[in-house]
């Protein structure tokens, strides 16, 4: 009989972790001694803290890089490069399973193995990490401290005991997984993205409570990789931001998938009973429950800003939203600003990135520069992808901005089709009586790098009129995008512009 | 008798009218006045469908079909049911604050099911009420009763409270669990809802709910069609069976500069090209088959279906382009489009009676097929039985067609005129001089 699945994560102690480990917390590092006052402090060392580092060590300014656990942040460790890495492994079953969609034969026996599958999130998160690893900071001229870090006062603070002063400060300390409040849950145990990555044995049945971009993204490529994952949404829809389309896209997909989805849906109560984790769930008014091996959780994520005494630096903040900053990032303390997670409602690794290098040029240069200027996608790595860059539409109803949405469903591509990967759209929504484009959402299997070029249109100001004319290799996907400017383009053949043009024709 | 594919338009409609108005006559329980959802064994009332039959009998006066005395009976019945029905809102009762469960058993008139108070649904029996009301205004004690039946039955639904003190109309309620936690999100069949609670002397919604509602919408170029996005095809439908849409226009229409009635024409081009691309492949798919809406379907339980790795749906809304799409039409969306797109509508309608002519038993359509899933006798899945949404939907619209009745009598309702006044619709048969001459 096999043995029931052990539901205590150790992370596994291997090569890949021990390469890691040295690279992004090494244990016999020092922490250099502070020789004066710092023209920066960077508190945090995840993707917000590690760009402004190097951004400002490229402007050779004295700078200092503290962080309480490892280099990288959630995104190397916890977030983005495993689950991607993950989630590639499970396509690659997807695809094998559906072998007879593309005329190949049915592989045989196809079997995960699940040890396998995380020793390569294990190895490539390594890989990656040695990319930023510590020594190669410090060789760069960044002084780096680890430790447990506190505010002292206005212009100073504390790396276990030992005080720094500073111009200027960036608080980048990110967040962490929001876990809800569920009777039972604790005691039970759980899986977050900390921990999720650190199973070697796979969990024959997975509950997913939460449906955000994470929570999506895990619950399919479990699913994929064997799990038998039943997904708890208390919405509607999935990904509550995104459009309704694309969310039931998502829906549909996951239903394909035989995840079973229970939208509307909340867990009220979890209990241990031989072993199994037993949920009680709640829709209006039908009561259920499950049995699983293991919960995923973490819905939501809550900004990391308690211990850092940042009532000692005047700096104000709230639990649930963060860090209070202004549109150039500033806090309450002018000297201080904050940047990533810790203080956008919009956590993704690029906005950190970006908001942390404007905190640079704005806090060293002297700079001005203002986040609500920068054009930002982001993307949730679900099959199909769904991207997504500026407005919603109901944004822009609500700001009362007259708005039109060219709509390119993927089944008029050829090359969707060649691919037999119709599912998904490309939608261009544009200031209503012009060709400027507000916003997109794109849903594909390529969503995330389809929507690139978007963006560079957004930034670079170019129109559809401009975008119709743009050739692009055939057959891609991305044909939709041109696809979309095309339709904008006969729009403008107005039955009074056609008779004209008709007359004239005619001469 | 000739087959119906072969007849003559005029006198094809008149046979399809006829057999959708017989559904109502035929299925009705006579100690209540209610009507079932479907035609099938032990269907439980849907309250929609009573309101399709409400509207229905006035008109089938005017065709002969009905005498009129029959007609008023046949609605005092249900109206007298609705007044005297359990209103306590217990998980037995009928209704709450005006409002009904969405089905009802046939006999008891009790909720079942552990349906929902439905929000869109009783606005679409209320909707037939007030059709009644709006017909018959003889004098005799039993056409006097009538409306003031409907009177009362209209002004005691709060549909204040409808809204939970959020910015739109809940999409309904549950004795269990309270109000369900959505609301109308897009354009959808709601317009009538929203017109009947905005009418209303006594219980109206706040006056920003209409665009708290409308700011939801999506304008949407589409296949080269400009439209307001919705994907099933009853969405473009419902309202319009009351509700003469040509000319008058909210704030949306007028800045988009199109109306609900071309909106609901551009809706089946759309459902056309999705078609003619057939991105699923599936059978009978063509500018000439389509009609993807609100219908029954097979589903994977279903033993004699043979499901090749393909989702089925059952019961769904099913639209374009994004789907549910599992190779299911509905032939009576097809026809409920008559008034917007006549042509269109009967030639798609004409080739789907000319290929499965099963489709048509009782001179009624069922109310779906997938001619996908077609069994070891090569013949399609054919939803059995008849739906009672689909006869109502079909004979209002056939009827709009063929003499814009609807249309003409319901701006002689004073409700729905003020309603979609404050909804801020204008010009038209609304516009001041228009209206001094529509009636009551």
């Amino acid at each position: 009989m096999k043995p029931r699945f052990d539901a205590t994560v150790h992370t596994p102690e291997d090569v890949f972790e021990r390469q890691r480990l040295a690279a992004v917390h090494p244990q016999a590092w020092n922490n250099p001694q502070p020789s004066g006052r710092y023209q920066l402090v960077i508190v945090g060392a995840g993707p917000a803290g590690l760009a402004a580092a190097e951004e400002a060590a490229a402007l050779g300014t004295r700078v200092a890089l503290i962080e309480r656990h490892l280099i990288g942040g959630t995104c190397f460790n916890t977030g983005c490069v495993p689950s991607k890495t993950l989630i590639r492994t499970a396509n690659a079953y997807a695809e094998m399973r559906e072998a007879a969609r593309y005329g190949a034969q049915l592989p045989a026996d196809i079997r995960v193995d699940f040890a396998a599958v995380m020793a390569r999130v294990r190895r490539i998160r390594s890989h990656l990490t040695c990319t930023t690893s510590v020594r190669r900071l410090a060789a760069s001229g960044v002084d780096v401290f680890f430790g447990q870090m506190r505010f002292e006062g206005v212009d100073s603070l504390s790396v276990n005991g030992q005080v720094l002063q500073f111009d200027k400060a960036l608080v980048a300390t990110g967040a962490r997984p929001h876990i809800p409040d569920l009777p039972g849950l604790r005691q039970a145990g759980f899986l977050t993205n900390a921990s999720v990555f650190d199973l070697t044995d796979l969990p024959p049945r997975l509950l997913v409570i939460g449906g955000g971009p994470l929570g999506c993204e895990l619950a399919q490529a479990f699913q994929r990789l064997g799990s038998k994952v039943t997904i708890v949404q208390d919405l509607p829809l999935f990904l509550g931001h995104e459009e309704r389309d694309a969310a039931q896209t998502l829906s549909d997909a996951f239903a394909r998938d035989g995840i079973e989805v229970r939208l509307n849906t909340q867990a009220t109560v979890v209990r241990l009973e031989a072993g199994e984790k037993v949920v009680d769930l709640v829709s209006a008014d039908y009561r259920s429950t499950i049995k699983v091996d293991a919960i995923l959780t973490g819905v939501g994520r809550r900004p990391n800003v308690q211990g850092l005494a940042l009532e000692a630096a005047g700096v104000d903040y709230d639990e649930g939203s963060g860090i209070a900053v202004d549109d150039q990032l500033r806090t309450s303390n002018p000297r201080i600003y904050a940047a990533g997670d810790v203080c956008l409602a919009g956590k993704y690794t690029d906005i950190a990135e970006e908001s942390a290098r404007i905190v640079v040029r704005n806090a060293l240069l002297g700079g001005r520069e203002r986040l609500s200027e920068r054009v930002v996608p982001w993307c949730t790595y679900t099959d199909p992808e769904i991207a997504h860059v500026g407005l919603y539409v109901r944004e822009a109803n609500a700001r009362g901005i007259p708005i039109k949405t060219f709509t390119v469903p993927l089944h008029e591509i050829d090359r969707t089709i060649t691919d037999s990967e119709e599912i998904g759209f490309v939608k261009i929504h544009i200031r209503d009586g012009s060709d400027t484009i507000l916003g997109a959402t794109i849903v594909s299997r390529h969503a995330g790098d389809m929507i690139n070029e978007i963006t560079l249109a957004m930034v670079a100001g170019i129109g559809l009129r401009t975008l119709a004319k743009v050739i692009h290799a055939y057959p891609t996907k991305t044909e939709a995008i041109r696809e979309a400017a095309m339709a904008y383009n006969r729009t403008r053949l107005t039955p009074r512009v056609l008779a004209r043009l008709h007359r004239w024709l005619a001469r | 008798m000739s087959t119906p594919s072969a007849l003559p338009d005029d006198a094809l409609l008149e046979r399809l009218q006829r057999g959708a108005f017989d559904y109502f006559v035929q299925t009705m329980n006579p100690r209540n006045g209610l009507v079932p959802d479907t035609s099938r064994d032990n269907s439980p009332v849907s309250i929609a469908v009573v309101g399709f039959a409400l509207s229905a009998y006035p008109v089938a006066v005017e065709r002969g079909w009905m005498e009129r005395a029959e007609a008023v009976r046949r609605s005092l019945l249900a109206l007298r049911f609705f007044r005297d029905s359990d209103q306590s809102g217990s998980p037995t009762a009928t209704g709450y604050n005006g409002f009904y469960y969405h089905f009802l058993d046939i006999h008891s008139g009790a909720r079942v099911w552990q349906s929902e108070l439905s929000m869109i649904d009783s606005s679409l029996l209320i909707a037939g009420m007030l059709t009644a009301a709006t017909c018959f205004t003889g004098d005799g004690a039993e056409e006097s009763e009538l409306r003031e039946l409907v009177d009362l039955l209209y002004r005691r639904v709060d549909w204040c409270w409808s809204q939970d003190g959020s910015g739109t109309i809940r999409q309904g309620w549950k004795p269990e669990s309270g109000f369900l936690h959505y609301g109308w999100e897009g354009y959808s069949e709601a317009i009538v809802l929203y017109a009947l609670a905005l009418g209303s002397p006594t219980h109206p919604i706040s006056a920003d709910c209409y665009p708290a509602w409308t700011a939801t919408y999506q304008w949407e170029n589409l296949y080269d069609q400009d439209f307001l996005y919705a994907g099933p095809l009853f969405v473009h439908q419902f309202s319009q069976a009351w509700v003469d849409f040509r000319g008058i226009r909210d704030r949306f229409m007028r800045e988009k500069q199109s109306d609900y009635f071309e909106n609901s024409r551009r809706a089946v081009l759309v459902q056309r090209k999705y078609a003619q691309l057939n991105p699923h492949e599936f059978i009978g798919y063509d500018e000439n088959g389509w009609g993807l809406s609100a219908c029954d379907g097979p589903s994977d339980e279903q033993p004699q279906v043979q499901n090749e790795r393909r989702r089925l749906f059952g019961y769904a809304a099913r639209g374009v382009p994004y789907g549910p799409d599992d190779g299911t039409l509905s032939p009576p969306a097809v026809l409920a489009s008559l008034p917007f797109a006549p042509d269109l509508s009967l030639m798609a309608l004409r080739n789907m009676l000319m290929r499965y002519p099963q489709l048509l038993s009782h001179d009624r359509l069922s109310t779906s097929f997938n001619a996908t899933l077609a069994g070891s006798d090569g013949q399609p899945w054919i939803s059995p039985g008849h739906y009672g949404l689909d006869q109502g939907i079909v004979f209002m619209m056939i009827e709009n067609h063929r003499s814009e009745r609807y249309w003409r009598l319901m701006r002689g309702c004073a409700y729905l005129r003020d309603g979609l006044r404050r909804a801020g619709f204008s010009e038209g048969w609304l516009a001041p001089c228009a209206a001094q001459g529509a009636g009551q």
